[in-house]
């Protein structure tokens, strides 16, 4: 109601002239003001743009509100395009030089993966690209991605990408044709016809079966810098395997949907685009907050919810606790990915990965290659091993 | 059916059927109407979506049909299906007469007359009618499929008796509550609207309107906690049902202001988890006589 109202230059007079008629003109005017919606970020396309004239077409042209409306009726498609719109309309119609957007313009695609290339820590000896052996890959797939060189990170990467997507599968609401099953009415009937009206056999179905969604929090924060990226490239194989049953967040300061980034085909390409989509890299964690929104969101219900972060809660405790509490009884299966607990020495100690696991149904870890494919296979119904997450809530 | 030439002239009647529209929405209805084009309404539960739906209906004197949304909702719940108990009568009754051409069989028995219409078709053949795709968020994705293809051109296509279209197509409002991302390729075929809660003087407005017995003091008590409640980051922000449910309490229970005795007993008409009552509890935030409150949880919040 009162968010439209602020940026707006009170004047009704139409912005840049254009050739030709009038009737030309306002056209050339408001599909100019479409492509710098577009620069901005929001998708006014041709198809739109075409509903922005028809809609005018029944309001009033000379009326900046009914502009105004008729513009953000037919251009915008999420809440999220309102802002820009508004930006963008004050800017276009007072006759400013748009300003170029910045979610759009300052896509610097600098990954902060753990450590900058030739700093590795001791322990790495072995540099460059070495041929991918048996062998060689059976010691990477026990390695923490931690204390990998570039090129070793990049080869597990690689793997990653192959990683079989398999997706624990559940009843859905739809039907198939079965040997056992519920009476199929219409297939009985379209046999019962060819059969000159005697319906002898009669057919059934039984409910299909579809992939579980999985919806994933990736944290991004400053402590996670490590594995954020080999994360990210699991995410990435698991949205490509199932993209219709796979919503994939990052969770820093905020929490942002990045499943679109994710479904470019290349790894590196959606690496980049996740990049630019994230705002918060390396910033601190309030997951109690975030797990809040994920449970208004993409709704939870009836999915397996993955959460990847080392439990650094910046928020309070409890906060995290409660939000925990309501995500396992919402969601089908909560599993926790800490990439500590690789280390045989890592106890859950902070108070935020204390508060969390009691809600947790699977606590594992997240460091190397071998503990990815465990967990693929958590998420292709494998059951649970784990005896500290302990599966049990009230 | 009335004479709407402009979004005010819609907005006027809506009012004379209880219900306040902004410009925006008006401007929204009022398209959606002329061009015949659907309208995607967004917005947190409880900010007027359905009802706007029913309200146009009651407005253009035409039938609602509903269809809610679900998930693992199919084509045979939606748009139609066979009559199938009916048929298999109708080739016995064939059978016993002693008719035996498959084909003049097949012909009798897929007729419009054992079709049974489910909302989507019942739309397309009722005119005029309001047609309300409510919480298409909770439909799957094969689901919209389908949809897409009902708005697109306002034709279902059935394979055994032909394609069956709409003369006028019915005014079409689709809702959701955003827990998924509603394909583009919908929405595109759409208007779209995102609605926010009231402001303050349009919920008192409402309040006020809805309910007859209402005082002004009582409407603008119940406005400003909800507007505070809404302000408090609670698991389910109070729309303006909820707000309506509670002064329709308050006003069963003979007050005449909302005082903090009151809130604390009528909280569940207001807040319908328990974590929210804890927290309203625990912050005190009813306990204290009621405080102009500032409309800024709004822009903040849905956004992806």
């Amino acid at each position: 109601m009162a968010d439209s109202a602020g940026g707006h230059p009170g004047t009704g007079r139409s912005a840049p002239p254009g050739p030709g008629t009038p009737r030309e003109a306002l056209a050339a005017t408001l599909t100019g003001f479409a492509r710098t919606l577009r620069a901005a970020g929001v998708g006014a396309d041709h198809e739109r743009t075409q509903s922005f004239l028809a809609a005018l077409g029944h309001l009033d042209a000379a009326r900046e509100r009914d502009v105004y409306w008729a513009g953000r009726l037919t251009l915008c498609a999420v809440p999220g395009d309102i802002p820009r719109y508004d930006r963008c309309f004050a800017a276009y119609f007072s006759g400013l030089r748009p300003r170029p957007d910045r979610a759009a313009t300052s896509v610097t695609v600098t990954r902060p993966t753990a450590l900058p290339y030739g700093a590795e820590p001791e322990g790495t000896g072995e540099a460059g690209a070495l041929p991918a052996t048996a062998s060689r890959i059976e010691v990477l797939r026990h390695r923490d991605v931690a204390r990998m060189s570039e090129a070793e990170r990049r080869e597990v990467g690689a793997l990653l990408a192959l990683l079989d997507g398999a997706r624990e599968r559940r009843r859905s609401r739809r039907f198939r044709p079965a040997a056992r099953g519920r009476l199929d009415g219409r297939r009985t009937v379209r046999e019962a016809v060819r059969h000159g009206g005697d319906p002898a056999r009669l057919l059934l179905r039984a409910h299909r079966d579809r992939p579980r969604r999985v919806v994933m929090a990736v944290d991004v924060s400053g402590s996670m810098a490590a594995y954020s990226d080999t994360l990210l490239r699991f995410a990435h194989a698991l949205v490509r395997a199932q993209p219709a049953a796979t919503e994939v967040f990052s969770a820093g300061t905020r929490l942002t949907r990045i499943t679109a980034e994710l479904r470019h085909r290349d790894p590196d390409r959606a690496m980049a685009a996740c990049s630019a989509a994230i705002p918060d890299w390396s910033g601190g964690t309030r997951l109690g907050e975030e797990i809040k929104e994920l449970l208004r969101l993409p709704d939870p219900r009836g999915a397996i919810v993955v959460i990847a972060s080392d439990g650094w809660e910046r928020g309070p405790a409890e906060l995290l606790g409660a939000q925990m509490a309501r995500l396992s009884r919402t969601a089908h299966r909560v599993i926790w990915v800490n990439p500590h607990k690789g280390d045989p020495e890592y106890r859950p100690l902070t108070a935020g990965i204390r508060a969390a696991l009691p809600y947790v149904s699977d606590f594992v870890a997240g460091h190397s290659l071998a503990a990815f494919e465990d967990l693929a296979a958590l998420l292709a119904g494998a059951r649970a091993r784990g005896p500290e997450g302990g599966g049990a809530d009230a | 059916m009335p004479d709407i030439d402009s979004p005010a002239t819609l907005a006027e009647l809506l009012d004379h059927h209880d219900y306040l529209a902004d410009e925006g929405l008006a401007t929204a209805a009022y398209l959606a109407v002329r061009m015949g084009r659907p309208l995607f309404l967004e917005g947190e539960a409880g900010v007027g979506k359905t009802e706007l739906a029913k309200t146009l209906a009651a407005i253009l004197g035409a039938p609602l049909i509903r269809l809610q949304c679900y998930e693992g909702l199919d084509a045979a719940q939606a748009l139609y299906d066979w009559d199938f108990a009916r048929q298999l009568l109708h080739l016995k009754a064939a059978e016993a007469a002693g008719a035996a051409d498959a084909g003049a069989l097949e012909g009798e028995i897929y007729d419009r007359r054992f079709l049974i219409a489910r909302p989507l078709l019942r739309a397309l053949e009722t005119q005029p009618s309001v047609l309300l795709v409510d919480e298409v968020d909770r439909a799957d994705d094969e689901f919209e499929a389908f949809l897409l293809e009902v708005l697109s051109d306002f034709t279902i296509t059935i394979p055994e008796l032909g394609t069956i279209s709409a003369v006028t197509p019915p005014v079409v409002v689709v809702t959701s509550n955003r827990t998924r991302e509603v394909h583009d390729a919908l929405k595109r075929r759409c208007l779209y609207h995102w609605l926010e809660h009231p402001g303050f003087d349009l919920e008192v407005a409402i309040l006020l309107r809805r309910l007859p017995g209402c005082t002004e003091r009582l409407a603008s008590d119940v406005a400003r906690a909800a507007g505070r409640l809404r302000a408090a980051d609670l698991v389910k922000p109070p729309g303006i049902a909820e707000t309506l449910d509670w002064a329709e309490a308050l006003l069963t229970l003979g007050a005449a202001e909302l005082n903090p005795d009151l809130a604390a007993v009528t909280l569940g008409a207001v807040l319908k988890y328990r974590e929210d009552q804890e927290t309203v509890r625990a912050r005190r935030l009813l306990a204290a006589p009621a405080a102009p409150v500032r409309d800024s949880s709004d822009g903040t919040r849905g956004r992806g």
